[in-house]
């Protein structure tokens, strides 16, 4: 197995009284597309929502590259390579697809407020390539004549991969796609799956996702996490959770098996 | 309600055209640049009447109609010389000129019904100094969604930086750096005013910070409660500032007083004819209002560099969402201090100028209804929008100073009242917020994303409105 570019020790969440996640280890191999399955309210966001800083873990370690990253801000998380997309889609819903990409290059630009009032060459030079770089991404992501359209004006599949797009934007080593699919139709899921495998042959990135389409999962996955009432319940390649009885018991069901 | 009002309204009048010959299709039919200038001269038109019924006519009324109908008519924005886009230009050098020459025309101005004579030219100051304040609260509460309802701590601390580098207040100090008008041997700091606004407004944007480090980690509501908290602590810290551990920072409710007015000095005088010293060139108010009208356009240049910018975007970013700037690698905290800091800086430069504009720093200066005053211009013009802005601060500062009371004279002659109208100013502006909220939530001129932000979700009536069933 490939080096592990994220792992996390004993992490562990707790609202309160309850255990949100309980103290998982969990990692995922560079270059791999990894999913993370469970039943709803299993902790999967809970989990991701500290892959990225978002929550401080109550124990436990995130260790991204070589570097622990346990209870830094978001950004920090960005800046070292982390991007993510939000199960409720979370654009800037009144700025154009361009400018929502342009925002998420923040952490690669490095205009600051004296050049930006000087307009130094250099702040040109970098928010014209910044701007050729955003048409760029959009075009990769199916959005080209999209460009100048307010996010929350864009159609349910394109706000997803205009997601994703932003997400890009900010150059992750690893992408964490929290349910990339929800409430698309099955051609728009396979097309999206496609845009996966595509990401990862083109651009070498490892991908983290949360799914619910088994069709998905099972698709394009190289590893699979269960993950129940906040543990870990199995973990391993698509063949052997589909297989593994505990699995099966709490989230898949008999006939997500057969099929 | 208000849009079935609108509705019968347009309804009634097209009714009207339709009979006379122009119906709502032909009319769409017309080249949108006729449309356009029939619009505005119906309006100009109605204005002139209105002039006509109550005003004082004078020609002059109709060379306002005419530069009115000149700047609002054609369709500058096309216009292109070359690769340079002239256009863009013709409107703001229009609006900067007619303010440059404000003082020459001024008494040859018609009166305004209701309104009363155009402003004075020291209204003027106060409404140029107030567009830079309000101009400040916008990077923060326009552009980075952050409420501040103590912005006049800002204001004050740039008056006293005016009031402790260019006056007699540190008795025991001896410093003269390029100050005009002195006296040889002149106590206290007196520092060139070119000197002190920058210095004032560095000073204020490390107070932003300072303010900002503790408070900006709260969200909404909150961080606009401990706001106001830092807007009130500011003025009694200068009220009671008269013996600070037995020292005499502020002076106290009497204030700082005289404070230096800027000057260009001998030399510059001689050689470029700029003033001397701001005392003693005759037009006082004059030369303010060109130094004024110069810090406001510098003001909005930053204003516009910096919306485009890539802190300008992690601002808006921010606004829209918080959590998704953070994931897409913004620091919050330092971002929203930056935004605080360049709101504080003009607020400082502008506390500065307007201090030694009148020559003195009053702690009665500073209370909070001045906090409530700029935000209100800021809502007023229309959150995040640059001419939105100066127009809601031009517009509030005028009534301030003279509207109300004009205003009110006009409706005591004519009504038979004897209101004393500038007695209600509050009450007044806080109508007239209720109002554009009610009406009109994204102000008056209101940036396009603003407006769309804040009728967002608000696609159709509330389902709860039993009226509209």
């Amino acid at each position: 197995m490939a080096e592990a570019l994220l792992t996390t020790e004993g992490l562990r969440k707790e609202f309160g009284g309850l255990v949100a996640v309980d103290s998982v280890d969990f990692s995922v191999p560079e270059g791999s597309i990894v999913s993370l399955i469970g039943p709803n309210g299993a902790g999967k966001t809970t989990f991701f929502n500290m892959l990225t800083g978002v929550y401080k873990p109550t124990a436990g370690r995130v260790i991204f590259a070589g570097e622990d990253l346990t209870g830094k801000p978001p950004h920090a998380f960005t800046q070292r390579g982390v991007g993510r997309t939000f199960q409720n889609i979370r654009l800037f819903q009144n700025m154009t697809a361009l400018e929502n990409v342009l925002v998420g290059m923040h952490v690669r630009l490095k205009g600051n407020l004296a050049e930006a009032l000087l307009h130094t060459p250099r702040v040109r030079r970098e928010e014209h390539d910044a701007r050729a770089r955003a048409h760029e991404l959009l075009e990769f992501s199916g959005l080209r004549r999209r460009d100048k359209v307010i996010g929350r004006n864009l159609s349910y599949g394109d706000q997803r991969r205009l997601e994703v797009a932003r997400a890009l934007a900010t150059e992750p080593k690893l992408l964490l796609l929290d349910e990339p699919t929800a409430g698309m139709n099955p051609q728009e899921t396979l097309e999206f799956t496609d845009f996966v495998s595509r990401l990862r042959a083109e651009s070498k990135l490892t991908v983290l996702l949360i799914e619910h389409d088994m069709r998905v999962v099972m698709g394009i996955s190289d590893r699979v996490t269960v993950l129940d009432y906040g543990e870990k319940i199995a973990e391993g390649t698509p063949q052997e959770i589909q297989t593994n009885d505990r699995v099966i018991e709490a989230y898949l069901g008999t006939a997500a098996v057969s099929s | 309600m208000r849009r079935r009002i609108a509705e019968r309204v347009s309804a009634a009048w097209w009714a009207a055209l339709t009979r006379a010959g122009l119906s709502p299709a032909r009319w769409q039919a017309l080249p949108r640049l006729r449309r356009r200038a029939v619009k505005s001269v119906l309006w100009v038109a109605v204005g002139l009447v209105l002039v006509a019924a109550f005003g004082t006519w004078k020609a002059s009324a109709l060379a306002v109609a005419a530069v009115v109908i000149l700047l609002v008519v054609p369709p500058y924005q096309k216009l292109m010389v070359g690769r340079f886009p002239l256009g863009k230009w013709i409107v703001p050098a229009a609006a900067i000129a007619i303010v440059i020459s404000y003082p020459y025309y001024l008494n040859s101005m018609p009166q305004v019904p209701i309104f009363g004579p155009f402003p004075m030219l020291s209204t003027m100051v106060a409404m140029m100094i107030f567009s830079m304040m309000a101009l400040g609260l916008n990077f923060v509460v326009g552009y980075a969604g952050l409420l501040d309802l103590g912005y006049v701590a800002f204001y004050a601390m740039g008056a006293y930086m005016a009031g402790w580098f260019a006056s007699d207040q540190f008795s025991k100090q001896h410093l003269d750096l390029g100050a005009v008008g002195q006296t040889a041997g002149a106590i206290g700091f007196h520092f060139s005013l070119w000197l002190v606004l920058p210095m004032a407004g560095i000073a204020t944007a490390i107070v932003g910070v300072i303010i900002g480090l503790p408070t900006l980690r709260l969200r909404g509501d909150y961080l606009a409660i401990v706001t106001l908290g830092f807007g009130e602590i500011m003025p009694q810290v200068a009220n009671n500032g008269n013996s600070l551990f037995g020292f005499n920072l502020t002076n106290g409710p009497e204030g700082i007083t005289p404070i230096d007015s800027p000057g260009f000095g001998g030399w510059l005088h001689q050689h470029l004819h700029l003033p001397a010293n701001y005392v003693t060139v005759g037009n006082y108010d004059a030369v303010f209002l060109w130094t004024t009208l110069a810090l406001v356009i510098l003001t909005v240049f930053c204003s516009v560099r910096l919306r485009d910018s890539r802190l300008g975007r992690a601002w808006i970013a921010i606004r829209e969402d918080e959590v998704a700037a953070a994931a897409m690698g913004i620091p919050l905290m330092r971002t929203k201090t930056w935004a605080y800091a360049t709101g504080a800086f003009f607020g400082g430069v502008a506390g500065a100028l307007y201090a030694s504009y009148k020559s003195g720093a009053f702690p009665n200066d500073f209370f909070f209804q001045i906090s409530v005053f700029i935000l209100c211009m800021v809502i007023l013009g229309g959150m995040g929008n640059i001419w939105g802005v100066i127009f809601g601060a031009c517009f509030l500062s005028y009534l301030d100073r003279e509207g109300l009371s004009n205003v009110g004279a006009w409706m005591n002659g004519h009504l038979g009242t004897h209101v004393n109208v500038p007695l209600y100013e509050f009450g007044i502006y806080g109508a007239i917020i209720v109002i554009v909220m009610l009406f009109r939530p994204e102000g008056l001129i209101p940036s396009s994303r603003r407006a769309a932000e804040l009728h967002e979700g608000v696609h159709d009536d509330p389902l709860y409105d039993a009226e509209t069933v």
